[in-house]
């Protein structure tokens, strides 16, 4: 694995595996009384956040914690600029603290890249922009992998803002690295420029697609969007590629629904799918993204030795 | 003052001379040109291996002054100018204040005389401060002692056709140019980088080329429509370059100009989100690199302009959305056009691309991929001689620079570029003479470095060193 971990694109199919079979080993902590191990102590990691994103702060904290290390929380919430200070500036700050990780979440694409070249620490791409959630990723593919014995073949549909959306990108990025099989579902104003060369399907239909996928991953849809005129109303969304009871009967009997949080009840997801037991995994990919970050802190720190589960 | 340059090739597009001659330079003007001039009184210059030209004209630079001399001086820019064989050059308006009245106009120019390092020919804002709605006193700024002869608000379209059709009509009565910044600004909101693949996997908004090339087409139209003298500013697309080409084959008065960032480099740079990549309009694909090479070297584009772009190191040390648009040009162009168009000397002759015709199969340009070590490309898309061309004759010919871009000629103000167009260097951004770091070609090899510069009779430039 590299150094960092900014994009999925980094990963192999190696590394992948690698993070995906720690976590399944550090997910055993969290089942125990005490959930807590050793193994990052003495070691500081920042969760250098930009960007309000409480359940992926807490995520981070608590894997952070949960394998002894020192967490500080660093909210400079705004941009650099309306804060007066630089990121680069906070980076010199926080390296001079002596931090050994920075988890950052950044409004702005590609910050976590500025970062890695002002700080010796390794650097964590916990969202940038439009861009990349690469630990978001991992996650679902954690998550599948709970449900299904492998990628190969494996058929996805990622359903939404996939323009805006950086869990689209980590998703298809890591997705295809381990062999599924990717629909993107969207309107076209909300697909990015060619992304017939993302190496996945794409369609503009969810009903056609549904039948055939083993997992539906629907994207949050912004408000905003819709006041910049991508789509003309949040109904018509909704009526087109919302998730709602009628199309979860067109899924697969074994067919999985995910959603990255946090939903907008009522547009891309109905209440009713949100909390099928059945079929939706939803909180099962917020339990699991702290196994997940977990072991990649675990890997991208080094840990000392592995863990005794 | 008397100085001999013996010995060098001498090429002056303005006279079509290519060839061996030796320049002698009198009290500030030519006083002969041709092969065993007499060498009696005079200092001289051996310019064996080098080559002799014009002094270098730059329709398109930012000097920052007024306003941000923390990016730029008056000085430094023209320092920098200096040293890439620049004897004149065009500051833009978007300072602070924006010229866009007399007084601002006649103070660069003044500023320019009392550094002394090259002559500027400041550009007018066409409208007041560069707002889009209403015509600044163009007249007044074409009266002053400045003598502006060419209106922009460049770094903001014209977005109201109407105001452009009016501009263009008004400063007929100058004789003036109305140069225009292509951009479509209700496709470009929010824009960071060209719209393609990169940008789509980087999640930077994307500047598609079609709002360069809708407004480039407008502009075409109103400049038939009124008969006014239009300049296309940086024109980075193959689409700009086909409808420039189209207007000039039905007589459309229009100058086009390219940047060497637009012939060098693409869109792949963004994937660092270094800022220093970011530049508007941005860096695009590789046909597009083509296009605007096959336009210089057809002539569509009459002439490479920086559009030397300084900013603060803290401007640019920042995330990519944050930073400011805009690179360094000047100290590096000549040595970017000599690397990317023109032949290298060393590896047989050059082949200039026949005009008008299609692209014939050709090794791609090694350098387009970033991070790879230039080799030189044994045939070129321009001989020496035009390549020259479009860096002093051309831009001259786009708007009034008197005494510059040649001929170089007895009796003509002496003022010239001498360079090597063979030598080899690496660029390293904390030798530049701009008070500016944002050069996209740090660390990069470039063939081709400017020896000496004389602005009318005087060595601004002396091997390689300022001379002042």
């Amino acid at each position: 694995m590299n150094k960092h971990l900014l994009s999925a694109a980094d990963l192999t199919a190696g590394d992948i595996t690698r993070v995906l079979d720690t976590a399944a080993h550090l997910a055993k902590v969290t089942d125990r009384a005490i959930k807590k191990v050793p193994t990052l102590r003495g070691r500081t990691v920042c969760n250098l956040f930009f960007e309000d994103s409480t359940r992926t702060r807490i995520s981070f904290e608590l894997a952070a914690k949960r394998l002894s290390a020192d967490v500080i929380n660093f909210s400079a919430k705004g941009s650099s600029v309306s804060k007066g200070e630089s990121l680069k500036d906070t980076a010199i700050t926080l390296e001079a603290m002596g931090v050994d990780a920075i988890v950052i979440r950044h409004g702005a694409s590609g910050a976590p890249w500025r970062l890695a070249e002002w700080v010796e620490a390794v650097v964590v791409n916990a969202g940038d922009g439009t861009h990349e959630h690469p630990t978001q990723a991992l996650l679902d593919l954690y998550t599948m992998r709970q449900r299904f014995p492998g990628f190969d073949g494996l058929k996805v549909a990622i359903v939404g803002d996939v323009l805006h959306s950086r869990v689209a990108r980590s998703n298809v990025l890591a997705l295809t690295t381990m062999g599924a099989e990717v629909t993107l579902v969207a309107p076209p104003t909300l697909l990015p420029a060619r992304v017939e060369t993302w190496g996945a399907a794409v369609s503009y239909d969810l009903d056609a697609v549904l039948p055939k996928q083993d997992v539906v991953m629907m994207l949050r849809v912004q408000l905003e969007r819709q006041r910049a005129g991508f789509f003309p109303s949040l109904r018509e969304y909704a009526r087109l590629y919302g998730l709602d009871g009628r199309r979860l009967d067109a899924m697969a009997d074994h067919a999985i629904v995910m959603h990255p949080g946090p939903m907008n009840r009522g547009v891309e997801i109905a209440a009713e799918v949100a909390d099928s037991l059945e079929r939706s995994v939803i909180a099962d990919q917020v339990a699991n993204g702290i196994s997940v970050r977990m072991a990649l802190l675990y890997l991208l720190l080094g840990g000392p030795e592995v863990v005794a589960a | 003052m008397r100085t001999l340059l013996r010995g060098g090739r001498l090429v002056d597009p303005a006279t079509g001379h290519d060839g061996t001659a030796d320049v002698l330079v009198d009290d500030g003007r030519v006083a002969a040109v041709g092969r065993g001039l007499d060498a009696t009184g005079a200092e001289v210059v051996d310019c064996a291996g080098l080559v002799v030209c014009p002094g270098l004209v730059d329709l398109h630079v930012h000097l920052r002054e007024p306003g941000r001399e923390d990016a730029e001086t008056i000085e430094t820019g023209s320092r920098a100018a200096a040293l890439g064989g620049y004897t004149a050059v065009c500051p833009m308006p978007n300072t602070d204040p924006v010229a866009d009245n007399a007084g601002v106009v006649e103070m660069v120019a003044a500023r320019g005389r009392e550094v002394g390092l090259a002559d500027l020919f400041p550009v007018g804002a066409i409208t007041l401060g560069q707002k889009g709605e209403e015509l600044a006193e163009l007249g007044a700024m074409a009266r002053s002692a400045a003598r502006v002869d060419c209106f922009s608000d460049d770094g903001r379209p014209i977005r109201q056709a109407r105001l452009l059709r009016l501009a263009l009509e008004y400063a007929r009565a100058f004789d003036a140019v109305v140069a225009d910044h292509a951009e479509d600004a209700s496709l470009t909101d929010g824009a960071q980088m060209h719209e393609g693949e990169v940008s789509a996997m980087l999640g930077l908004a994307g500047w598609p080329a079609a709002a360069e090339e809708m407004v480039v087409a407008r502009d075409l139209l109103l400049a038939e429509l009124t008969g006014g003298r239009l300049h296309l500013c940086h024109v980075s697309v193959g689409g700009a370059v086909e409808l420039v080409r189209a207007a000039k084959a039905r007589g459309v008065r229009v100058t086009a100009e390219a940047a060497p960032h637009h012939f060098s480099l693409t869109d792949e740079a963004a994937r660092s989100y270094d800022p220093v990549f970011k530049v508007n309009p941005p860096l695009r694909e590789k046909a597009d690199v083509e296009a605007v090479r096959l336009g210089l070297a057809d002539g569509t584009l009459d002439a490479i302009a920086t559009d030397h772009a300084p900013h603060a190191r803290e401007d640019k040390e920042v995330e990519w959305a944050t930073a400011p648009p805009g690179m360094l040009g000047l100290e590096t162009a000549l040595a970017v056009t000599l690397t990317e168009l023109v032949g290298d000397p060393t590896r047989g002759t050059p082949e200039p691309h026949p005009s008008g015709g299609g692209a014939p199969e050709r090794e791609g340009s090694p350098a387009l991929e970033r991070g790879a070590p230039v080799v030189h490309s044994p045939s070129g898309y321009l001989d020496l001689a035009t390549a020259v061309e479009r860096l002093t004759a051309g831009p001259a010919r786009c708007r009034r620079a008197p005494g510059h871009g040649g001929p170089v000629a007895p009796g003509a103000p002496a003022n010239l570029a001498v360079f090597d167009p063979a030598v080899t260097w690496t660029v390293d951004r904390a030798k530049l003479a701009s008070r500016a770091r944002n050069t996209p070609f740090h660390g990069r090899e470039l063939r081709g470095r400017v020896a000496h510069t004389l602005l009318r009779g005087a060595f601004t430039v002396r091997d390689g060193r300022a001379q002042r």
